[in-house]
């Protein structure tokens, strides 16, 4: 079984965002920067696929700035065998643009599996799994929370609006991983000190122009000071008329 | 001049709400590039609800017709949408930010090898260009973008864009496609609990967090759901889903579900920053809770102090009696 498992560094979930001072990017002084949470699940899902095959190699490919390179040695330390980053100051704005750099490292790879987390819960583009897959011309299913294979077929499950698509597909294939698709291990003290010693390449990413072209990043539109109505049960008829008559929400 | 393609959805044959959201944010754009809205579904034959599409700003609705397209089927769905937008040189395609347009947006923009801006909360025309605006990290911030490939791609978020009805009536044709066999295929669709309402995309959301002490009492928030007569969902936070109290689907915040519906009540949830990441865009909020100096007082716009297993019940009640 041969993996890939496409990652990101992003910033922490407790992060306050805090605009740069080109007023279109991430301030990033004081922010922790993690692995990708959804990439935890592809990272964890590729481990146990390899597990289970009782062979095989699993690569995590980032595209990011020179730090990446320790959001991979996460995902080594988790089990992944090598690492490979492109490395670019900055990811594209454009998704796109993405997708065809690690298309283009992905394509000779006689992947099995080519896994991403569904989305990274910075720029929340949740695009660039699908691109990839339509690049490669690779069958694709997205945001699955549960994964059966069987030789070279397999069924997924995606949660769909009040409900869930099972989905069948051959491999090899694209997937992206949702939250409940597995529970994510800790590196061990071990897989730490054997990750520093795994393969990282680093290679220079290239991009073309790309058809996004940021105007501005601004804060969120504050919210009107909120008031506390009372307390208790008694409260509730109160709540009532506010929202009937200044909310008009009832 | 040029014109925008509305991608909806259907589901059993009839069109989902969110597709009138699709075509009131078309209109939009359609409006700005001085052209008009061609509603596209896709089905395996006649979609209902397609009639009343006009009054929301579609000027043509076009069936495209596939046996295979009763459910969706992915690759079937991109080449059916490519090939319309290519064939008649849209300036935009707007899709819902939903489970399918998810999936099928990035695939679209990939083939026509164009930018998708996905999840908008806004869309503009500037200067002939698409403009749009959309929440990142969780809605923290926002990032306004300009799309300067052709056509803009762009998913919008459910809940946002308020259909606007117009006194207009669209004409329809229906076509059959060709769409290849697709290797991917949905072989069934395991519905939810009868009448169980999304979170994204239910008009009313109340979520519950660790203030419940317990899974089972999540059973009050589900009555007061049931209380508002089929327009609420159930929602929860990251520690009670962290939990396994409740389900992944039902998570609001950064690592779950980002939701604006035009109610969200929270119960019981202290407020973590990545919680109100995911809520902030409700249209009204209402917390309840025990403390205070909870960070959730400080975004909601009416807070009840208290012992929620009380205040809960009697809202209920209250509710009921409205609908009665």
């Amino acid at each position: 079984m041969k993996i890939a498992v496409c990652i990101k560094r992003v910033a922490d979930s407790e992060t306050r965002v805090k605009i740069g001072p080109d007023g279109k990017s991430l301030d990033e002084a004081g922010v922790k920067f993690v692995l990708n949470p959804y990439d935890e699940f592809a990272v964890e899902e590729a481990l146990r696929r390899k597990e289970a095959a009782g062979a095989g190699e699993i690569a995590v490919i980032a595209l990011g700035p020179a730090a990446a390179q320790e959001t991979i040695r996460t995902a080594l330390a988790m089990g992944a065998d090598r690492g490979v980053l492109l490395q670019a100051d900055r990811v594209p704005a454009d998704g796109l643009e993405t997708a065809k750099a690690l298309a283009a490292e992905l394509k000779a790879g006689g992947w099995d599996l080519i896994l991403f987390g569904k989305m990274a819960i910075d720029d929340y583009n949740h695009q660039v799994g699908p691109m990839v897959a339509e690049l490669l011309g690779l069958p694709c299913v997205t945001s699955i929370g549960h994964l059966e294979l069987a030789g070279r077929k397999g069924v997924a499950e995606r949660e769909v609006e009040g409900g869930l698509e099972v989905v069948e597909f051959p491999l090899p294939v694209v997937l992206t991983a949702d939250k409940g698709l597995n529970e994510p291990r800790y590196p061990a003290l071990k897989g730490i000190m054997a990750a520093k010693k795994k393969p990282l390449e680093v290679k220079a990413a290239t991009f073309g122009p790309g058809g996004v072209e940021v105007l501005a990043m601004l804060p969120p539109p504050a919210r009107q000071e909120g008031r506390i109505v009372g307390e208790g049960a008694a409260a509730v008829p109160e709540l009532i008329r506010l929202l009937r008559e200044e909310a008009k929400v009832l | 001049m040029s014109n925008v393609l509305a991608v909806l959805e259907q589901r059993d044959g009839t069109l989902r709400k969110v597709s009138h959201e699709v075509v009131t944010g078309a209109r939009r754009l359609a409006d700005g590039l001085g052209g008009t809205v061609e509603a596209l579904v896709l089905g395996a034959g006649a979609v209902r609800g397609t009639d009343a599409l006009g009054s929301f700003g579609a000027d043509t609705v076009v069936t495209a017709t596939n046996p295979a397209f009763a459910r969706y089927a992915p690759e079937g769905f991109t080449q059916a949408v490519a090939e319309r937008a290519k064939a008649s040189g849209f300036g935009a395609v707007v899709f819902a930010a939903s489970a399918t347009g998810k999936d099928l947006a990035p695939r679209v923009a990939a083939t026509l090898g164009v930018a998708l801006a996905a999840d908008a909360t806004d869309v503009a025309v500037e200067g002939g260009k698409v403009v749009v605006t959309r929440p990142i990290y969780a809605g923290k911030a926002l990032l306004k973008v300009k799309l300067t490939t052709q056509p803009a791609v762009v998913s919008l978020r459910p809940n946002v864009f308020t259909p606007v009805e117009r006194p207009k009536a669209g004409a329809a044709q229906a076509v059959s496609v060709d769409a290849p066999a697709g290797r991917v295929t949905v072989k069934e669709i395991k519905a939810a609990e009868a009448g169980a309402l999304d979170v994204a995309e239910a008009p009313i959301v109340i979520s519950g967090g660790r203030g419940l002490k317990e899974p089972a009492n999540f059973k009050l928030l589900e009555e007061l759901a049931r209380a508002f007569g089929g327009k609420a969902a159930v929602g929860a936070s990251r520690a009670v889903v962290d939990a396994g109290w409740r389900p992944h689907a039902d998570q609001v915040g950064q690592t779950g579900k980002t939701v604006s519906p035009s109610l969200y009540i929270a119960v019981g949830i202290s407020g973590a920053i990545q919680h109100l990441a995911g809520m902030r865009t409700s249209k009204t909020i209402v917390a309840i809770n025990k403390d205070k100096d909870a960070p959730i007082f400080k975004v909601a716009d009416y807070g009840i102090v208290g012992d929620l297993f009380e205040i809960v019940p009697k809202l209920a009640e209250e509710i009921r009696k409205l609908h009665g």
